[in-house]
């Protein structure tokens, strides 16, 4: 059941997308995207972060005993994130400052675990790596989307370039604050979901529960 | 999730030696990549720290514009501060002091009395670093001084600006904290940083009376003109802020160089 590499690398960008099939990573993914650059920049951080914590995993997944497998996931995976936000606080340290703690919280972004225990613990280095990336770019792929309509009806700009003048300055827009706001993220990603799932009609899911009438109720 | 490929690959023997080893190799090799990164680029994250402590500075001395003349670093007058006596001590380096690293050794700081360590921070350095801004005429229009002190997760610092008379607090700019987003890391936000802009320190008896307003109501009582609201759910934080204050104007802290300013006019 070897899936050829661009398929694993390709697969989670729409087809097994971490944040709109699988629903994780979502609480970075509100607090991030309030702009462009910092949306850009977390996405950087945990495609670096899946690519190298899967590939690792992997590299050494037939010497991880199963009874402390998961917290030598989170070993190899938190000191990866120590080590990428020591250096976006040396070389970003204005953006650093602004996504503050949520470089810190990938460590317990769902989609990084996940991807290392499901995947990376039965596969090769390769196709652990492009999972990783994968899966890494799946997350960018929405969050890019979000940030980029967060701060373009929220402020006005894109990566802190006015497009449209605000009426504060004398131009004609009035910026959505709702936008800068972590619900509208909700909304954004929601309305992804519901589009991805009408254009692919295999990812919505079964019910699970329907209600019961009152007739059946009675019975 | 579909599609992972099979479980191919034989679990590996689970012996409590062999999770043992593999956890403390793991732990090794980890431990080992982080301290190496933390320490090369600790001179870089240092550089940047200091860099935003004086851009801190220069945008407080802009907002401030209006009473103190010198906009820029350069044109202050930069002194290093005895804090047992008040005096200027003209034989250290304002540009190279390092008060941290004071604070952390024994020769060139005190342990602070555990009844007067109001803002948590067990020692402090002998020396302290202060800037003045001078007016035409040499008189001080303003003097901005350091401070720390223990947040809710991590040590506040700060530039606390007072009118040249030594009474008023014209601004308290944070350059340097690690509270938590939304919530305590509020204290650099312009709304509360605008409560600071005019604020009386002292009575007239000269008794300190700053601090940080944390219950409802508290705008009644005597001590309203002297103080700032909290802020809602971040009660640790502000608290420290309060302690801070409390600690660098008290005894132990300010108190002798402010003394000294007014009555000496330096």
């Amino acid at each position: 059941m070897q899936d050829n590499n661009w398929r694993i690398l390709t697969r989670p960008l729409i087809d097994d997308n971490p944040l709109t099939l699988q629903i994780l990573g979502i609480c970075s993914a509100l607090a991030v995207t309030t702009s462009l650059d910092t949306a850009l920049l977390m996405s950087l951080v945990v495609v670096c972060v899946l690519a190298f914590g899967s590939g690792s995993v992997s590299l050494i997944r037939k010497h991880i005993p199963h009874s402390v497998r998961i917290i030598v996931q989170i070993t190899i995976i938190a000191s990866l994130v120590i080590v990428v936000d020591q250096v976006l606080q040396a070389y970003a340290f204005e953006l650093s400052k602004r996504l503050s703690v949520f470089v810190g919280l990938i460590i317990t972004n769902c989609i990084v675990l996940g991807r290392a225990e499901s995947y990376a613990m039965h596969n090769n280095f390769v196709a652990s790596t492009l999972d990783g990336i994968g899966n890494g770019l799946g997350y960018s792929l929405i969050l890019i989307i979000v940030g980029a309509i967060r701060e373009f009806f929220g402020k006005g700009s894109l990566l802190n370039v006015q497009i449209l003048i605000p009426t504060s300055q004398g131009g004609s827009f009035e910026p959505l604050h709702l936008m800068l706001l972590p619900p509208s993220a909700f909304f954004i990603i929601g309305g992804i979901i519901w589009f991805i799932r009408r254009k692919r009609p295999q990812q919505v899911e079964k019910t699970e529960f329907t209600l019961r009438t009152r007739e059946q109720e009675s019975k | 999730m579909g599609g992972h490929a099979a479980m191919s690959e034989a679990i590996p023997k689970d012996s409590t030696a062999r999770a043992l080893a593999v956890a403390l190799t793991v732990a090794f090799i980890c431990g080992l990549l982080v301290s190496v990164v933390a320490v090369q680029l600790r001179p870089i994250h240092k550089a940047n720290i200091e860099a935003e402590r004086i851009a801190q500075l220069e945008l407080v001395l802009a907002a401030l514009s209006d009473i103190g003349r010198a906009q820029s670093i350069e044109n202050l007058d930069a002194r290093v501060v005895v804090l047992a006596s008040g005096a200027f001590d003209d034989n250290l380096d304002p540009a190279t002091f390092d008060a941290d690293k004071a604070a952390a050794r024994p020769g060139t700081s005190v342990a602070i009395p555990a009844d007067l360590d109001l803002a948590g921070l067990k020692r402090r350095a002998l020396y302290a670093p202060v800037y003045l801004v001078r007016g035409t005429n040499q008189q001080i229009d303003l003097v901005i001084l350091p401070v720390s002190g223990r947040g809710y997760q991590s040590t506040l610092r700060a530039w606390l600006v007072m009118d040249g008379d030594t009474q008023t607090v014209r601004a308290l700019k944070f350059y340097q904290h690690g509270e938590t987003p939304g919530v305590g890391a509020r204290i650099d936000e312009p709304e509360w940083e605008a409560q600071w802009r005019d604020l009386r320190a002292f009575d007239d008896a000269g008794v300190l009376r700053i601090g940080v307003r944390l219950q409802a109501g508290g705008a009644l009582s005597d001590d309203a003109e002297y103080q700032v609201d909290g802020i809602s759910g971040a009660t640790r934080t502000t608290q420290g802020v309060d302690g801070m204050l409390r600690f660098w104007l008290g005894e132990f802290g300010f108190a002798k160089f402010l003394q000294r300013l007014r009555e000496e006019q330096l």
